[in-house]
């Protein structure tokens, strides 16, 4: 490994060093930090499972088999089956899908409002700072998960409610993240130029600072995508998010605690472990993402 | 191994003074980077007497301050010295174990950082600061030490020491926390000081009562004193020797009183030439044989110059009159107050940043303003500039009162494209995503009413014109030396071909040698634009080379104005004289 950093940057430090840098400061850091390339190994496969799962799964999800209930892990049924004879390998692999569609579309929303809302606070400060702070101080007031049960209990058992409560949840972090940021570059020699430039107070927040502060903004978002599954799926552990018999690893672990004590423990622990692994793979991705934009470590 | 002080070091403070006190022999200090190792200083020999003071001068990059890490063995981790040897009075500080090392750093051997504010701990006490250093290295009781603390704080020529003791670093002005960090480095008497750019940032008469202290208490205890600085006036007013290097080599060292006169290598000469001095022109700092303008600017020069004076119908293009800005006075005191006692209060404390100013500018001029930090030529600026409101008074700009239109409002409007600015620090005024073409189109893009197809060939030409290789278009701002990115900062300001522009200070980041030629471009620019000039700065001798008048700004009040010649030669105002006298005079 160490062969590696000293040798290949030599080699590759022709005279357009900018085109290839980025793949090769990523490189520098995944081998400089084996994990991180760990993590994006599994962020593929996770990707790869929500994609293309439910065409390749050899079972059925939703299809009960009443002859095979409660098979303990084999060749046919990987991950063995369910109550109902479902196989438990094709039901995990098909919930990726939901399970990544619910933390992005809710990471997706937290980032455009709280984004927005951090960066305007930051950039204006004054009565937007103050709205826009105790906003998140009421929110920051909840136990995160009670709140967002509170949510999903009074506007209804959907996966669009979960979406919306994941994302309330995740709204102060996004706007402390974004303010701070914003904060520091309100007076930043380039924001005055852009005004001298003619760009009015919209343009500099979305064409000048935003891009400034993406960097920091993408690892939040890795960071909070595993606390949006990790949300998700525990809505539905306790009956408020997605209902059976749809494929979802926090109903499939519900379902299966019940069976642990009488020795069928398959049932919960392969959605358990994919949940873990997804969860993991994001917060990895988080540092390993905030190693490759830090510029302390890129001179 | 951890022989706490009092007891006598190992090193011997009664040697011979022939020898002498630090002795550099073959230094080489490498660095290992992503991109292989990078030799910062190779092969350097110093020597320092007892009681010398030795000036080290060279641009950055030059590797003079990595030499004063490597002799005080304070590299950051991926330093480290490849060969030679530092010998500090008969100890061998390369093979030093680090024990040994903590124990002379502070108290043999001491340092003094660029900028005093970062070197302190904002939230303790200054004295509590000295106090920290003493008990460190053993230097006195517990109950004698804030005694001695105050005793220091007085020796570096603080007023009122015994209250200055209890203040916070962020109560105190720059060249009192310069002062503060002096007092620590000299607590325990060290024989050997070195100063890392002590002045830089400080104002000129800031620098003048700091760099007199330095030299005067080395005098009385009979340090040895290293200064480091890119100033080669500075080096040589102070110094006994000078050490010029480049690149990581000493290319010269020589008596400070000899270096002017004759110096040897071709540098030396280049960085002598560049230095901002009283008596020369412009075109003297280039190095020789450059000193011809660039031909595209020549060129574009006969073609555009007259086509702006025709508009100038005798009205000058700006005029200020009684100019105010006032901040509301903030003091957690004082705001407190303010809840607890019901009745309102009389008068709104207000702070007066720039105080009834009157001034103009012609059409073609080139105006310089003067003042320390905090005399509130910046403000003025901002308010010229319409980036901020102002309280009272007038801004009229080619017979337009624009003080009227309020700063926010005024971003969008055409008269934004005739005033412009050049800002102080070239980094930071470039958006780290935007490369050089985008930044120089920005205007363009927003102001300019180009077409979207022609503005890249607008950007090629007025890099052209400000002499940036076209190939550095498309390169992102990290990506370029410095003086390159004053040249997009100042390209992004002409794209407009505005008829005023404002200069924060446009050279106070770059080293010499490209102030030089940064001056020149601006002079060429003007000569072949006819624009008129505000240039805003601290620094006398390179305002007068580029300015018809002078502008000397103190507490928010204009002290002096006059014409150039005037002003540097026979000045009115007492202060304009302090300013001038505040100035490195090296020996010639």
């Amino acid at each position: 490994m160490n062969e590696n950093i000293s040798t290949t940057p030599v080699a590759a430090a022709a005279p357009k060093p900018e085109n290839n840098s980025i793949f090769r400061h990523a490189r520098y850091v995944v081998a400089e930090n084996p994990v991180t390339g760990l993590a994006f190994g599994l962020f593929i496969l996770i990707a790869l499972c929500a994609l293309i799962g439910p065409y390749i799964v050899p079972h059925d999800p939703l299809a009960s088999d009443t002859t095979a209930t409660l098979h303990a892990p084999s060749l046919k049924h990987w991950f063995g089956t369910d109550q109902l004879g479902r196989d438990i390998f094709s039901r995990v692999v098909v919930a990726t899908r939901l399970d990544f569609i619910i933390a992005i579309a809710s990471v997706a929303l937290v980032f455009a409002l709280g984004g927005f809302a951090g960066i305007a606070s930051g950039f204006f400060g004054g009565w937007t700072d103050r709205i826009v702070g105790r906003i998140s101080d009421t929110i920051m007031a909840f136990p995160l998960f009670v709140l967002a049960m509170g949510i999903v209990a009074a506007l209804g058992n959907t996966v669009t409610n979960i979406v919306i409560a994941t994302a309330v949840v995740n709204f102060p972090l996004y706007v402390r993240v974004a303010r701070a940021e914003a904060n520091i570059r309100r007076e930043a020699g380039f924001v005055q130029a852009a005004r001298l430039s003619g760009n009015g107070d919209m343009r500099i927040l979305l064409a000048h600072i935003l891009p400034n502060i993406m960097p920091i903004m993408m690892v939040q978002i890795s960071l909070t995508m595993g606390y949006a599954i990790l949300n998700a799926a525990g809505l539905s552990f306790i009956g408020l998010g997605v209902r059976p018999p749809t494929p979802e690893w926090g109903i499939m672990v519900a379902e299966g605690a019940a069976n642990i004590i009488s020795g069928e423990w398959w049932i919960a622990l392969f959605p358990g472990a994919a949940l873990m692994i997804a969860v993991f793979c994001f917060n990895l991705l988080g540092d390993g993402l905030r190693d490759l934009v830090d510029p302390q470590r890129r001179t | 191994m951890a022989k706490k002080a009092q007891k006598p070091s190992k090193l011997d403070r009664n040697r011979p003074t022939s020898m002498p006190l630090l002795d550099v022999r073959d230094l080489t200090v490498e660095f290992a980077t992503r991109r292989g190792t990078v030799t910062a200083v190779k092969n350097i020999n110093l020597t320092l007497a007892k009681g010398e003071t030795l000036g080290i001068v060279g641009e950055s990059g030059s590797g003079k301050s990595v030499t004063s890490y490597a002799v005080m063995r304070i590299l950051d981790r991926a330093g480290s010295i490849a060969e030679g040897s530092v010998v500090f009075s008969g100890l061998d500080l390369r093979t030093a174990p680090e024990s040994d090392m903590r124990d002379l750093r502070g108290r043999e051997m001491s340092m003094i950082f660029q900028s005093p504010r970062l070197a302190l701990n904002p939230i303790r006490k200054v004295g509590h600061q000295i106090e920290d250093v003493l008990l460190q290295h053993a230097q006195v009781d517990s109950d004698a030490v804030s005694e001695r603390a105050i005793e220091v704080l007085e020796q570096v020529r603080i007023a009122r020491p015994r209250e200055r003791y209890h203040a916070y670093p962020f109560e105190l002005s720059g060249g009192m926390c310069q002062r503060v960090v002096i007092a620590l480095a000299l607590a325990c008497r060290p024989q050997l000081l070195i100063a890392d750019e002590p002045t830089t940032g400080l104002d000129v008469t800031t620098q003048k009562a700091v760099m007199d202290l330095v030299v005067e208490l080395t005098r009385e205890r009979g340090m040895s004193t290293i200064l480091i600085t890119h100033d080669l006036g500075l080096a040589a007013a102070y110094c006994d020797r000078v050490v010029v290097m480049e690149k990581g080599h000493i290319v010269e060292t020589a008596q400070s009183s000899a270096i002017f006169k004759k110096p040897e290598h071709a540098y030396t000469r280049k960085l002598m030439r560049a230095t901002p001095r009283p008596g020369v022109t412009l075109r003297d700092l280039l190095p020789e044989g450059e000193s011809a303008r660039p031909k595209a600017v020549a060129k574009t020069a006969e073609a555009k110059a007259p086509a702006k004076k025709v508009k100038g119908v005798e009205t000058p293009l700006l005029v200020i009159e009684k100019l105010v800005k006032e901040y509301p006075r903030q003091g957690g005191a004082a705001s407190l107050a303010k809840i607890f006692a019901p009745k309102p209060a009389v008068q709104p404390d207000m702070f007066r940043a720039v105080d009834g100013i009157s001034f103009t500018i012609a059409r073609g001029e080139s105006v310089g303003l003067v003042g320390e930090s905090g005399c509130g030529k910046s403000t003025t600026s901002m308010m010229v500039m319409r980036l901020i409101d102002k309280s009272d008074g007038l801004i009229m700009f080619d017979g337009e009162d624009i003080g009227a239109i309020p700063a926010r409002s005024f971003a969008r409007l055409p008269l934004r494209k005739r005033i412009q600015m050049v800002f102080q620090d070239p980094t930071d005024s470039l958006n780290p995503r935007f490369t050089a073409a985008r930044a120089i189109a920005d205007p363009l893009l927003q102001l300019g009413g180009i077409p979207r197809d022609e503005v890249r060939g607008r950007c090629e030409a007025l890099a052209t014109q400000v002499g940036l290789p076209l190939n550095l278009l498309d390169r992102f701002p990290h990506q370029m030396s410095g003086g390159q990115k004053a040249r997009v900062g100042i390209a992004r300001a002409i794209a407009l071909n505005p008829d005023l522009i404002i200069l924060d200070e446009p050279t106070a980041a770059l080293d010499v040698s490209v102030q030089a030629v940064v001056l020149n471009l601006l002079q060429d620019l003007k000569d072949s634009l006819g624009m008129s000039y505000l240039f805003v700065s601290h620094d006398l001798n390179v305002v007068s080379m580029l300015c018809d008048r002078v502008i000397v700004m103190q507490t928010g009040k204009i002290v002096e104005q006059g014409p150039t010649e005037q002003v540097m030669v026979a000045p009115q105002a007492s202060y304009t004289r302090d300013l001038l006298a505040a100035i490195p005079h090296p020996p010639l």
